[in-house]
């Protein structure tokens, strides 16, 4: 079984301990991090481990990349504290089993990851796909089980994702674009922290959407609009892809709102925490973002993650600002249509 | 038997009687587990008039009569045990009155849940009916003569709790009225304060009589709805949720989901409670409630919620719901048929137990949807198995699971629903001999050449 590559003369040289002194969610003095933080690597009882929302975001802010966030999942795991409650746990666990129904396109040496996400599905369409929309892959088998971290289940990653990757390897693929972007993260910060070999190139659709929108460049008409951006918990494992979601906008004529909670400071869809810590810190944490959309004169939010979406939408929406995934607000600045919308959800009484 | 084509083309009109080979073929079977058997006639009638007509055709002529729905209750209750005629109710669909003061409607014997919802909403759209989660062609009337449920039971009971008046064509073709009708020209109760003789007809499957117009109490239709689900792991502490919640009477409808598939529900249960509200104010008023209800479990990690994306939530809101269809053909073949005993919701976790001891034993595919009655009174348990209709082996071990499902639920203290001709047999072998007694000389008295729906509470 892997094993986290953690190196903890690191963590011992450190003296701003930013895993901790910035969290969103944990007020530490800087000393008392340290006190903590040394007790979550010695594998001691610390309250940090029971508090942690898992929002992943200390990942982000760890200046040495000495994945804290997978660190204190490993410890909850050891200890047996459940960051979620136990049928939330076996709910997901069962749900994303690989059971041998997946679904393969026309695989080329470049493939689409849907991971296991059905929304991209509706996403995927027009000039932008052209020539890879069939070469897709999609289901159990192909699913990044990141989404373990927020259950302290790094078991179930470590035995799951190498065969989820030979998986992938077996359809030839050289080069796989991730429209999921937790699967980026796990394949490019993950894997590689628990020594995991990925063999292929993932490409985050970022990168991908900005490439083919230079090919289509004589099609945008600037969307002259502002937007306010949706980071989501897994940009926190690959912060270096953040600067694409400024060169799309750029490209495309979208004003990235500079706004309290975004960039290094941004809140995650909260969703998971509704799950973890009861509605009320879920709530308080969705109000704050979406007034600070408000506050900034936000006409749209851009959601990265389909699973945010699926937190957010209705709730951006019913503030009057239009929810819009990344694919789609670029398939609208060379005049296509918007896909995922809101289902009309029946309030059939 | 005499033939009495003719007279009954005389009565409906030779559009709407039918001795065919391909109409008896269909009018011999539902979509469950009991063996079809053919009527001589189909008849549908259009009118009160003409209900009385062929019933006193039927009696004179001791001619077997089976009132029917849209057949759905899967028990082959509106199978033709002894031929003679199956009564299709559906031409007798108009929607009477709606008195949106003392909050009823009044529609004819064959309207169905679709049609009734669909007008409320267009009509009178502050007002709405407990649509059980049948598909929209049952009919209002078969489903109050099974005691059914729907999505206002945990607030208001049975549906046919909900039921407030009754007008019946009884097997000697008399006509009859019941409750506040019977006296008054509004329907505002079956009974109260008069002496409720609606009980010799509600549960009776159509053995006394035919209800040709039925008065049901109609509830506040608020403008916002939501589902909270709610997940735990534990079978034994499903019984303790389910009344916490039940106390917070903020929940009209309460269910609880229990199905090995697809893999999201393999081992836990999904607990989920409907809420309504005029204002979000409100509506979050009522989930803090619910939730607060739970929160000790929640702090031990014994009780999740769910958080339910929009794709999740249309589904489950959805009126009646699509799931339970979809699971009806999961084995492909078309065969679906449940036991729902009516039991304490304390017997829920021994429940569960047989039901997977029973899906295992007999190598049937599974589910189980429980619904609270009544503020928690009592639940419907449903040991639901669906079966490939093209495979007799399948169907005989789906058959048989049922039927050790059944007995086991009575031996438990749980009282069979909508109970089969083998599961009434059950009942009546356990039941109060001075009930069934009772039960015989109202049978007797009131269809005396026993020509209604003939073999279903037939007590020798």
């Amino acid at each position: 079984m892997s094993e986290l590559k953690f190196d903890k003369t690191k963590c011992a040289d450190c003296q701003a301990v930013a895993c901790l002194v910035k969290c969103q969610y944990i007020d530490l003095d800087r000393n008392t991090a340290k006190q903590e933080w040394q007790k979550v690597i010695n594998g001691e009882d610390s309250f940090v481990l029971e508090a942690c929302t898992t929002c992943y975001a200390c990942e982000e802010y760890c200046p040495f990349e000495n994945h804290p966030f997978y660190l204190i999942v490993e410890r909850q795991e050891e200890k047996g504290i459940l960051p979620a409650p136990r049928p939330i746990v076996t709910m997901w666990i069962n749900q994303c089993q690989p059971v041998g129904k997946f679904m393969v396109g026309k695989i080329e040496r470049k493939a689409l990851s849907y991971c296991y996400l059905p929304q991209f599905n509706a996403l995927v369409k027009g000039k932008l796909f052209n020539g890879i929309a069939s070469s897709v892959i999609f289901g159990q088998e192909f699913f990044c089980n990141a989404v373990y971290l927020h259950y302290a289940r790094t078991s179930v990653i470590k035995e799951r994702l190498p065969k989820v990757l030979d998986n992938i390897n077996k359809q030839g693929i050289k080069e796989l674009v991730c429209l999921h972007d937790e699967c980026y993260g796990t394949f490019t910060s993950l894997a590689p922290a628990y020594g995991i070999d990925v063999p292929f190139k993932p490409i985050h659709y970022f990168e991908y959407l900005y490439e083919r929108l230079k090919e289509y460049k004589e099609r945008i008409r600037p969307l002259n609009i502002k937007v306010a951006y949706q980071r989501n918990c897994s940009a926190r494992l690959a912060p270096e892809t953040d600067h694409f979601v400024d060169d799309i906008f750029s490209l495309i004529g979208a004003e990235r709102l500079n706004r309290e909670y975004d960039r290094e400071n941004g809140l995650c869809c909260a969703e998971i925490f509704r799950m973890a810590k009861g509605p009320k810190l879920a709530d308080e944490v969705q109000r704050r973002n979406i007034d600070d959309m408000v506050r900034v004169g936000a006409e749209y939010c851009v959601f990265n993650c389909p699973a945010c979406w699926d937190s957010l939408a209705d709730k951006v929406a019913r503030k009057g600002i239009k929810p819009i995934h990344m694919i789609d607000l670029c398939k609208l600045a060379i005049g296509e249509e918007q896909s995922l919308k809101l289902p009309a959800l029946t309030v059939e009484v | 038997m005499t033939d009495i084509y003719e007279p009954l083309v005389k009565i409906v009109g030779k559009n709407y009687v039918s001795n065919q080979k391909e109409e008896r073929y269909f009018y011999a079977r539902d979509g469950g587990l009991m063996p079809a058997h053919e009527p001589d006639y189909v008849v549908l009638p259009r009118t009160t008039e003409e209900v009385q007509e062929i019933v006193k055709l039927a009696n004179r002529e001791k001619v077997a009569i089976v009132p029917k729905g849209a057949g759905l209750a899967l028990t082959g209750l509106v199978i033709p045990q002894k031929g003679g005629i199956v009564l299709d109710m559906k031409r007798m669909d108009r929607i009477l009155e709606v008195n949106e003061k003392a909050r009823y409607v009044v529609v004819e014997g064959g309207t169905t849940q679709g049609a009734l919802k669909s007008y409320l909403q267009k009509h009178h759209p502050d007002l709405r009916h407990s649509i059980p989660d049948s598909p929209p062609v049952a009919t209002v009337v078969a489903n109050v003569v099974i005691h059914g449920q729907g999505r206002l039971s945990h607030q208001y009971g049975f549906n046919s709790d909900m039921v407030s008046g009754l007008e019946v064509v009884l097997p000697t073709g008399e006509l009859c009225r019941l409750g506040s009708c019977s006296v008054s020209s509004y329907w505002f109760s079956k009974g109260a304060p008069l002496p409720d003789l609606s009980g010799l007809f509600l549960g009776w499957f159509g053995a006394t009589g035919i209800i040709t117009k039925l008065g049901l109490k109609l509830y506040p239709c608020k403008k916002m709805r939501d589902v909270m689900v709610v997940l735990t792991d534990r079978a034994e502490l499903v019984p303790d949720i389910l009344l916490k919640l039940s106390h917070t009477e903020m929940m009209e409808d309460i269910n609880v989901s229990a199905q090995p598939l697809p893999l999201r529900f393999k081992g836990t249960f999904w607990i989920m409670g409907y809420i309504t509200g005029d204002s979000e104010d409100e509506l979050e008023f009522k989930r803090q409630m619910v939730w607060g209800s739970l929160w000790d479990y929640f702090e031990k990690r014994e009780v999740g919620l769910l958080s339910v994306s929009p794709d999740m939530k249309a589904p489950l809101m959805s009126m009646p719901s699509k799931d339970l269809t979809r699971f009806a053909d999961v084995a492909k073949g078309g065969g679906f048929q449940y036991a729902g005993p009516i039991t304490p919701i304390e017997k829920f976790p021994a429940f569960i137990k047989k039901l997977e001891e029973v899906a295992a034993k007999y190598q049937v595919f599974y589910a189980s949807t429980t619904r609270l009655i009544g503020s928690g009174h009592c639940m419907m348990f449903s040991f639901s198995f669906s079966f490939n209709r093209a495979n007799p082996d399948e169907m005989a071990r789906a058959k048989k699971a049922l039927d050790e499902a059944s007995g086991f639920a009575l031996e438990e203290g749980g009282v069979l629903w909508k109970a089969d001709l083998d599961e009434q047999k059950m009942l009546m072998g356990k039941m109060d001999p001075n009930t069934l007694n009772l039960m015989k000389k109202i049978k007797q008295l009131l269809d005396p050449n026993g020509i209604m729906n003939p073999g279903n509470w037939e007590v020798k």
